[in-house]
């Protein structure tokens, strides 16, 4: 602790034990007990406590209080296990009977302020602090402590009840944490009493009728075989698991949810999951005996482990594959579905789920779907994938969604019924239907999944979530078929997908809702930054209206569908795809973007448009887009200018990523401890160095990166700092040739840079000598800059000394306030 | 006080449950509900072009026709016997001047202000549009069944063509139109005496109403195409739907399975297409009704859609009328745009369209239109049947080109049945219908919120669409299940409560002493003449007793009046057994003995040979000629009955 906060502390504590001192706020309070607990990590509390008795003042005078606030007493409960957690300084509390009257019967217990939550949590979270040695164990054990923490887990306050949970794990872990590893001990008799007494009531717990008591002990043994990996969670397991079991046996299961985290929790357990005393035969119960929604999670979690015996992994893919199985068994004509469950048996269960109720029935679906969503990405996904099933499930249930499903059975029927113009079902189908593109399929279904997709892409009511759902669905599987082997192109279904697909997406461009024109654009961008290059592709897009209505949603009235026209007409210029190349009807749409894209730079209202071209023009630099390698110094110039008048600070931000780009085809690129790393076009080698700093200063990029450096948001000088330290470094062998003759002009520079950080941004630098820009470079101290822009814009404020600071004033000015009513 | 069965039935003449028209005798008045003229029948007949087309009159085998309707059966009921006709809506009153004129009909038609008007348009139209082109001869002949026999299909599978009308003419439109008395939402109109019928604003169109009818007991509710859609209508008013005994429900969307907003969005965006290729886009539309929704959509998207400097047109004769008309019901509007009224502001945009030259409308494509016309275009124009009026003109203008699009907004008309004498057709066509009325979703919470006790509806709605038999979701579901009807038939409805309300005279009212025979009840014997007249039923004091004539005297009128002699007092309670044994032994009468029996008991006196039925609602003392005992057991009994 420095000297300035030891200073301070004593008027701290006397504020905080004087109950007729109003305590400013909570978080002064945490913020303390955060520096306390920074301060006893490096160095000895008791050491601490010696030193400041104004502390031990406060701890044994708190208690006492008879009105003491509830936050303040919170507090030093708080405060005494922090500090009691080192064991010397446990046993000089001890000594000075402090502890007992914080945390035994004579402490907050039994008054009228335990009835406050915040007290309770105090003193619960000061014992976990303190319990970190024997002597806290015979502490608690003497003073009762694990009987009130029992008493605690039923709290009203749920935050305290879960406290008092996390408590008595980490008691039953510091007492067995004296068993040697390695060494089991059979029976728990030989457990010290402490654990005994724990698992004892965990034992009476899981054998109450009453589920919230259930909850709480599952919750428990959730967080110890979490914590806890030691051999002794192993016998636990052993004698809790029966009781464990016959939890499931009861009807309805209580506390389900608690149930399946448990059995998840020792299945992940290193110790547990990994031997054959595994909880996998009360897994096998739980699937069988559980709800469907509360067996899913159960099943995914199992599907998810690495070690895992094989029957149970059958079992838990089954359960996840049942409401589809049972979609298809309504739907389908026969009633043999080869590949995905042939001859289920307990689907009843489901089928009642999947038909009671439409949220109940949707609730099922979008959580199996988001289940094999999940799970179909995983290296342990379960082999062989149902992939053809799955598909014929998912395109079926986004028949029923649209209604245009026509199933042969009445239980069909209904589902139809409660499924169609669900959008959150078909959400999650498409979304599912995406993942599957993976795995493809046998061909006839990819053609059916691209019928359906163009449906859903088509149909006048599909919602603007569906459609981007359905857009982005679509991109995957028209990816994935064209990466099929031995295809060349764009593959046999996408070549007859995509003639259909251009007038759909051009209807969309001109959809009246912008969530939809926005995610038509997105889509857009994505198909052709895929296929950019490709023959088909190009021809069909050049022969639709598609480029050119890209064009007019530049003039949108929504920000959002700008930003993403001009990333569209972006990337289409790239590749030369924004215009017919010959239409005598448009001879403008030959016309550059370049002059548009300036236009909304400059003129744009909203930020969106405006950063979506700056990173459109960052691209094409990049790229070498032709309009720009016509003249790129005056691209640059123009861009940088424009930018620096921004008012939109990430415009300001992708004008430094420009600006470094240029700088790095000028000047040779960044070294490999820069992340920009940039693919310059091979074509343009660095020019000699002399050159390339007339051209930066011809581009006015070191008065802009200057500028940039004293912006008042903080990314954009950080930005600009690294750009400068990166140009200092590659300009070191330069300037040193200068620096003899010094020039007259870095005075003036250095004067402006003096003047923009004191906040004149209008002052000019005027056309410069490389010279002058390098000497003030070298002038400026970037190192330290950066420095102090990588600390926080708080941390001052956020020191230790300000904190005591700030209370006291609160303090100070509350006693002036009051003073004042006189 | 129950005093009569009533008979409430239900007629229905129109087999179309979007056009409805139906016939209620309630309580003594028959009152037809709308008048829907239901126009598919033209499709079975050529196209009436405004300039001859040497294509259309030389399709072999077919001959022009001249106006032609489909009126709803009317032999079920006779017309002269309705005495009132209640509008919903101005589409369910086209059929009207088939009803009001040349049948007899002597009663009150009841509509709103902008049904009536708006009506007047949609009919004006009509007779404009086949007036404009007479025909040189008519022909009926064909109608005879052995005739029609011989006719080309689908000529020959029609149905009913016996029916087919004449269009009517704008001196009969006139005169049906003045036999309308116009009335305001909510308001509370007699009929009779008997029946109070009241118009509710349904959401549907400027002016729509649903009705509620009702007596004092029984209220019969009557929804005829309603939405929940925001729209430019005043919104549906369902909480004084509530507690009806029927509610009949017609007019329900006719493309459930079509949203409104997604339609739109169709329409936007295909007209947005055609017309930034160059093409120009036709709507088949009345003049009055989806037309201003569609103009305000548009009027938001071809600005964002950089489309300003394309011309809307609007061309029908009433297209001038029809916009000045619907900026003038503000009172009938929804919200929104009332309150416009007060900035004041114009409340449908339609009119900055106008003023900045964005629309113009004709009233037909002769005279100003012609100097005008520039494309591309989007033309606005009827009859969305494509059979008559300037729709015909555009369809073989544009047929031709495949840049141009007509976009079919009206679901009234089979679209593809409407382009079959155009093709084949070059011009792509869009079918996005718009119908706003309430869908079988909308349905079921608007029953779950009204709750009435009986639902009735036409048989469409009770089952899924034919083509779709797995869409349960396409079918009216409540509880008890509708009861449906179909076209000529005749439905009983369901009432429980059969009551009606009587007045009681003040005086009368004075000399009824009530007396308490329970908590809370009371009863008094009431002696009155019931006195009814014009549906209004009344208790009056009765006459004087009659001074007691000799009985040779004739009889007098007043003799009719029931005997007003002082009578026997009426008796309440009950019997308790144990204690009338009680007083029986007090009063001295021993050898008691009590059977139980299934509806009460039997006291037995032995001594005495008598026997005391005690049953629920009867008392019998049987004993053998001793009248003394009797009287005596009589006044026992009574002690613990009471009298009034």
């Amino acid at each position: 602790m420095d000297h300035e906060c030891a200073r301070l502390l004593p008027a701290v504590c006397a504020v905080l034990a004087d109950p007729g001192q109003p305590v400013a706020d909570d978080t002064c309070l945490e913020k303390l007990l955060d520096w306390f607990k920074t301060v006893t990590e490096a160095e000895s509390s008791l050491l601490l406590l010696q030193e400041n008795p104004c502390l031990v003042e406060l701890l044994s005078h708190v208690p006492k209080l008879q009105d003491v606030s509830a936050r303040v007493l919170s507090f030093s409960l708080r405060l005494a296990g922090i500090f009691a957690a080192q064991e010397d300084c446990f046993q000089y509390l001890q000594q000075a009977e402090l502890l007992p009257g914080l945390f035994g019967a004579a402490g907050p217990l039994g008054r009228a302020v335990w009835a406050v939550p915040t007290v309770r949590s105090g003193w619960i979270q000061g014992l976990r602090s303190l319990a970190q040695h024997p002597s806290a164990l015979r502490f608690l054990a003497d003073h009762g402590a694990v009987d009130t923490v029992f008493s605690l887990q039923g709290d009203a306050s749920l935050f305290v009840a879960s406290a008092a949970g996390q408590l008595l794990v980490h008691i039953l872990a510091l007492s067995m944490g004296g068993r040697a590893e390695g060494h089991t001990c059979p029976r728990d008799d030989d457990w010290p009493m402490c654990a005994q007494k724990i698992v004892g009531h965990i034992e009476e717990s899981l054998c109450s009728t009453d589920t919230p008591r259930v909850t709480q002990a599952l919750n428990a043994l959730t967080t110890t075989f979490g914590r806890c990996q030691s051999p002794w969670t192993e016998v636990l397991w052993e004698q809790l698991s029966p009781l464990v079991a016959r939890l499931l046996e009861r009807d309805p299961v209580p506390a389900p949810h608690p149930l399946v985290d448990l059995l998840l929790c020792v299945a992940r357990s290193p110790v547990l999951g990994s031997s054959d005393r595994g909880p996998w035969e009360t897994a096998a119960q739980a699937l069988s005996r559980l709800a469907p929604p509360q067996a899913g999670p159960l099943a995914l979690g199992v599907l998810k482990l690495q070690l895992c015996p094989q029957a149970l992994r059958t079992q838990a893919f089954g359960v996840l594959l049942q409401p589809l199985a049972c979609v298809l068994k309504a739907t389908s004509q026969g009633s043999g579905l080869p590949g995905l469950l042939d001859g289920t048996s307990e689907d009843s269960v489901v089928l009642d789920a999947l038909l009671s109720s439409k949220s109940s029935c949707a609730g099922l679906l979008c959580r199996t779907l988001a289940h094999l969503e999940e799970l179909q990405p995983l290296p342990q996904h379960p082999s062989p994938w149902p992939q053809a099933p799955l598909l014929r499930a998912v395109v079926t249930i986004l028949r029923l969604c649209d209604g245009s499903a026509a199933p042969a059975s009445s239980v069909g029927g209904r589902l139809c019924g409660t499924l169609v113009g669900c959008v959150r079902v078909q959400r999650a189908a498409l979304d599912f239907l995406g993942t599957l593109s993976q795995g493809m399929g046998p061909q006839e279904q990819v053609t059916q999944v691209f019928a359906v997709l163009l449906e859903c892409l088509e149909r006048p009511d599909s919602s603007p979530t569906v459609l981007k759902k359905a857009f982005q669905a679509t991109l995957r599987w028209l990816l994935s078929s064209a990466r099929t082997p031995g295809c060349s192109g764009l593959g046999p279904h996408t070549a007859l997908f995509l003639p259909e697909l251009f007038p759909v997406l051009q209807k969309r461009l001109c959809s009246p809702c912008w969530e939809v024109r926005d995610s038509a654009l997105e889509f857009l961008t994505h198909l052709s930054r895929h296929w950019g290059g490709q023959a088909d592709f190009r021809h069909m897009l050049l022969e639709s209206e598609v480029p050119e209505l890209t064009r007019q949603l530049l003039q949108d009235p929504e920000s959002y569908v700008r930003a993403s026209a001009v990333t569209a007409m972006g990337e289409l210029s790239s590749r030369g795809l924004h215009a017919a190349p010959t239409s005598p009807e448009h001879p403008e749409a030959q016309q550059s973007l370049l002059p548009e894209f300036l236009h909304i730079l400059s003129a744009d209202s909203e930020g969106f448009p405006r950063r979506a071209v700056m990173q459109v023009f960052t691209e094409w630099l990049r790229g070498g887009h032709a309009d720009v390698a016509r003249d790129t110094e005056r691209f640059v110039a123009t861009v940088l200018q424009v930018v620096s008048r921004d008012l939109d600070w990430e415009v300001r931000a992708q004008g430094l990523e420009l600006a470094l780009v240029f700088l790095g085809q000028t000047l040779g690129q960044p070294g490999p401890h820069c992340p920009y790393t940039v693919s310059l076009p091979k074509a343009a080698p660095p020019s000699p160095l002399a050159e390339a700093l007339g051209a930066l200063c011809r581009v006015r990029l070191f008065e802009f990166a200057f500028r940039a450096l004293f912006d008042c948001d903080r990314p954009v000088a950080q930005k600009s700092c690294d750009l400068l330290l990166f140009l200092r470094d590659k300009t070191a062998t330069y300037s040193s040739l200068w620096e003899a003759g010094g020039s007259p002009d870095s005075a003036s520079v250095e004067a402006a840079l003096q003047r923009w950080q004191a906040g004149e941004q209008d002052q000019l630098l005027g056309d410069l000598e490389p010279e002058a820009m390098l000497a003030a470079l070298r002038s400026v101290d970037l190192e330290g800059l950066r420095g102090t822009l990588a600390q926080g814009s708080d941390h001052v404020e956020k020191s230790p000394q300000s904190l005591l600071q700030d209370m006291l004033a609160t303090v100070g000015i509350l006693q002036e306030n009051q003073a004042d009513c006189y | 006080m129950k005093i009569k069965k009533i008979l409430s039935l239900s007629y229905c003449l129109s087999g179309h449950p979007t056009l409805p028209c139906n016939v209620l005798k309630f309580k003594s008045t028959t009152i037809m509900l709308d008048c829907g003229l239901d126009m598919t029948s033209t499709l079975n007949f050529l196209p009436l072009p405004l300039v001859q087309s040497p294509r259309l009159s030389s399709l072999p085998g077919w001959s022009l026709k001249d106006g032609n309707a489909f009126l709803d059966k009317t032999e079920l009921i006779d017309l002269s016997t309705v005495d009132v006709i209640l509008i919903s809506n101005y589409h369910c009153m086209m059929a009207l001047p088939y009803i009001t004129e040349h049948t007899g009909f002597t009663g009150t038609v009841y509509a709103t202000e902008p049904t009536v008007q708006i009506g007047r348009l949609l009919m004006e139209e009509l007779v404009n549009f086949i007036e404009r082109v007479p025909k040189a001869q008519s022909a009926s002949l064909w109608k005879n069944k052995d005739v029609q026999r011989l006719l080309p299909s689908p000529l020959k599978d029609a149905v009913e063509v016996s029916t087919w009308r004449r269009c009517y003419t704008m001196q009969e439109v006139n005169s049906a139109l003045s036999k309308i008395q116009l009335v305001g939402y909510s308001q509370k109109i007699e009929l009779f005496g008997a029946v109070q019928v009241t118009p509710l604003s349904s959401g549907y169109a400027l002016g729509s109403s649903n009705w509620i009818i009702q007596s004092h007991y029984e209220k019969v509710s009557y929804v005829s195409g309603s939405s929940l859609l925001t729209t430019h209508p005043q919104p549906m008013d369902q909480a004084s739907l509530k507690n009806s005994d029927v509610l009949v429900l017609t007019g329900l969307t006719q493309i459930p399975t079509a949203n409104p907003d997604g339609m739109v969005g169709e329409f936007c965006s295909n007209l947005a297409l055609t017309v930034r290729n160059g093409g120009n886009v036709l709507v088949p539309c009345y003049p009055s009704g989806v037309i201003y929704d569609l103009l305000e959509c548009l009027y938001q998207y071809i600005d964002s859609a950089g489309l300003s400097s394309v011309p809307l047109y609007f061309i029908s004769p009433v297209a001038n009328s029809s916009l000045e008309f619907s900026q003038i019901f503000a009172e009938w509007l929804c919200h929104n745009k009332q309150s416009k009224v007060y900035l004041p502001e114009p409340p449908f945009p339609h009119a900055e369209l106008i003023q900045t030259n964005k629309l113009k409308h004709y009233p037909s494509i002769h005279g100003d239109f012609s100097n005008d016309f520039r494309q591309p275009c989007v033309v606005f124009t009827g009859h969305p049947s494509l059979r008559f009026g300037d729709v015909v003109h555009f369809m073989e203008l544009w047929g031709k080109s495949s840049l141009n699009t007509v976009i079919f907004t009206e679901p009234d008309f089979s679209y593809l049945e409407a382009l079959a004498p155009y093709q084949p057709l070059a011009m792509k066509c869009i079918y996005c219908p718009i119908d706003t009325r309430l869908n079988f979703i909308q349905v079921s919470k608007l029953l779950k919120e009204v709750q009435p006790l009986h639902v009735v509806c036409p048989e469409q709605y009770t089952q899924p669409p034919p083509a779709q038999p797995h869409r349960t979701d396409l079918a009216i579901d409540c509880q008890p299940p509708a009861t449906s009807y179909r076209r000529a038939e005749v439905l009983t409805l369901p009432f429980k409560r059969r009551y009606e309300k009587i007045e009681i005279m003040p005086e009368l009212a004075d000399s009824l002493v009530p007396m308490e025979i329970k908590p809370g009840i009371s009863l008094a014997t009431v002696s009155a003449v019931l006195h009814t007249k014009d549906n209004k039923h009344v208790l009056q004091p009765p006459p004087r007793p009659a001074q007691p004539t000799s009985g040779k005297k004739r009889k007098r009128v007043s003799d009719d009046i029931p005997d007003c002699k002082v009578l026997k007092p009426l008796l309440s309670g009950s019997i308790p057994v144990e204690q009338f044994v009680q007083t029986l032994e007090k009063h001295g009468f021993s050898d008691i003995k009590v059977e139980d029996t299934a509806k009460g008991h039997i006291v037995l006196l032995q001594e005495a040979e008598t026997l005391i039925q005690i049953e629920e609602d009867s008392t019998h003392i049987i004993c053998d000629n001793d009248e003394m005992l009797r009287v005596r057991l009589r006044d026992l009994v009574l002690k613990f009955l009471q009298k009034f």
